[in-house]
């Protein structure tokens, strides 16, 4: 199988470097494109969100489109939250053409906390059909109905994890039905709780289900005291330790942007000595720019080149 | 049951200002049961509306009845000689008695009085819970009998989202985690293990997508 470069770079045991870059509240791609050329040789592939947090926004699958003809690997994300699978899999077919050879299977947020609380949504399939589904297009060249395809849309399939919410215990249960589904990698929730992130990692480890799929973890770099209160107390699914928030309040309102950045490079160099864990992914909220800095002082440029 | 909640005041007497005479037609079953609809709300609302009008200095003649079923027609013929009197009725019965009262009286304004919410329980005194949706093919036994279609707010069939805290709903606080009390009741019956089968995608022919339903029972065609 040679379907992308981060395929490539996860086949060969190289630990991966994702980043994450969020399409326009409007039809400028100039916007995308900047953002994405920020991160250009810094990591392996650019997920490209999908509506995230539930706001309109310009599509994934055209950023994406515009990500590939600047010559960029894009993981194209997408939620079940705003298509049926005739759209879901049009759509899959759709972006293998233009180029897109990532995908990260995502159920999405849910549209009372976005832009449009009074849209319907339609969650027709979950985020693991959607793999199931991609599996079977991809390595039996069929759609959901059974019709052979022409041209199979041959995607790496990735999925994302939280280890942070509940019930822990199915977390892992969790991962390994995805795997069961046909998931290739994983990308998860930010890790602040490490305590909690190597014990969900020690889970899957254990159980051998690290051997089966390429875990990247989520590393967010704090901007602000703000920022971590925020994202501690209002975003579903993330926790921050309250040390962390004390290190964010107790710097300097000047340099805490730079403790934040301290902390994120803290947090990585521990992942990196995870068993099992193959990657990082890192979502600096409209905060792209820090992403190279980032890498480069974690020792993870330049990014190896596979042929 | 079926779970509906009256309109606000406000509403309804907007609604009904441009008639005279109005029948308000109470339903002495589901809508009764969740204190939306029965011979009491009627009689409320009855008084409350003639206050209202009055108070602009208008007189809206409201007569008040409640009858066994607004979805049977047998019940809603009880009510012809009442309707005949009125210029519209205000029924107060779920939306499917408010449709059913409109065609049995062709050329009567029917107004709906009661917003219908859901297929529910009576959780505890005074809380009414949504527990199914309709879909036309029970599946719970796969999710240790706790309905995920109608108790997620994403509808997922293959586990939790990441937005699950303390066995509450990201979307409501208030509302518990479906999948909490599917891999709760799982874990007391130690089948926890048969939570990691693959639920395949639900075919939704059987629910609201596949159009109006009908449930035709030939052995009880008289």
């Amino acid at each position: 199988m040679n379907i992308s470069r981060l395929q490539n770079i996860l086949s060969a045991g190289q630990f991966a470097v994702t980043a994450e870059v969020g399409p326009p509240r409007g039809a400028n791609s100039e916007v995308i494109k900047k953002k994405a050329l920020l991160l250009q040789d810094c990591v392996d592939a650019i997920n490209v969100t999908d509506n995230q947090t539930a706001i309109v926004r310009m599509s994934s699958i055209s950023a994406c489109t515009h990500l590939v003809n600047l010559g960029l690997e894009p993981v194209m994300q997408m939620v079940t939250r705003d298509r049926n699978r005739i759209a879901l899999q049009s759509d899959i077919m759709g972006a293998y053409s233009l180029g897109i050879r990532n995908i990260l299977c995502l159920s999405g947020d849910h549209q009372t906390f976005g832009s449009e609380p009074g849209a319907a949504n339609v969650y027709d399939i979950d985020s693991v059909h959607l793999i199931r589904t991609l599996k079977v297009m991809r390595d039996e060249g069929m759609d959901m109905s059974g019709h052979d395809l022409d041209v199979a849309p041959k995607m790496f399939i990735g999925a994302a994890e939280n280890p942070f919410a509940d019930p822990f215990e199915y977390r892992v249960i969790r991962l390994a039905k995805k795997i069961q589904a046909g998931v290739d990698f994983i990308q998860t929730q930010c890790v602040f709780d490490m305590e909690r992130f190597k014990k969900w990692m020690k889970m899957a480890y254990e159980k051998g289900l690290t051997e089966k799929v390429h875990i990247l973890a989520g590393v967010t770099p704090l901007k602000s005291a703000k920022m971590a209160r925020y994202m501690a107390t209002r975003v579903s699914g993330i926790t921050i330790p309250d040390a962390i928030i004390k290190r964010m309040e107790s710097a300097h309102r000047e340099t805490a942007a730079e403790e934040g950045i301290r902390i994120c490079l803290e947090i990585i160099q521990e992942l990196a000595g995870i068993k099992g864990l193959r990657g990082i992914h890192i979502m600096a909220i409209d905060w792209e720019e820090k992403v190279p800095e980032i890498v480069k002082a974690a020792g993870l440029f330049p990014r190896p080149v596979i042929a | 049951m079926i779970v509906g909640e009256q309109k606000p005041l406000g509403e309804i007497k907007t609604n009904v200002s441009p008639y005279h005479r109005l029948l308000i037609l109470g339903c002495g079953t589901c809508v009764k049961t969740c204190f939306a609809g029965g011979e009491d709300e009627v009689a409320t609302l009855a008084s409350a509306l003639r206050l209202a009008f009055k108070q602009e200095g208008r007189i809206m003649q409201i007569t008040e009845q409640t009858i066994e079923r607004q979805c049977e027609d047998e019940f809603i013929r009880e009510a012809a000689p009442q309707v005949a009197r009125c210029d519209a009725v205000l029924s107060l019965a779920c939306g499917a008695g408010v449709q059913m009262v409109a065609s049995r009286f062709p050329g009567v304004p029917v107004l709906p009085g009661v917003n219908t919410t859901f297929l529910g329980v009576l959780e505890k005194q005074g809380l009414f819970t949504e527990k199914c949706l309709g879909c036309g093919s029970c599946f719970v036994h796969q999710f240790a009998g706790v309905c995920p279609l109608s108790r997620c707010a994403k509808k997922l069939l293959n586990g939790p989202c990441g937005g699950s805290r303390n066995g509450k709903c990201e979307v409501d606080p208030e509302t518990d985690c479906a999948w909490q009390l599917i891999i709760d009741r799982a874990k007391a019956a130690g089948s926890l293990d048969r939570l990691v089968d693959y639920i395949p995608p639900k075919d939704w022919r059987t629910s609201y997508a596949g159009g109006p339903r009908k449930v035709f029972r030939e052995d009880y065609v008289i």
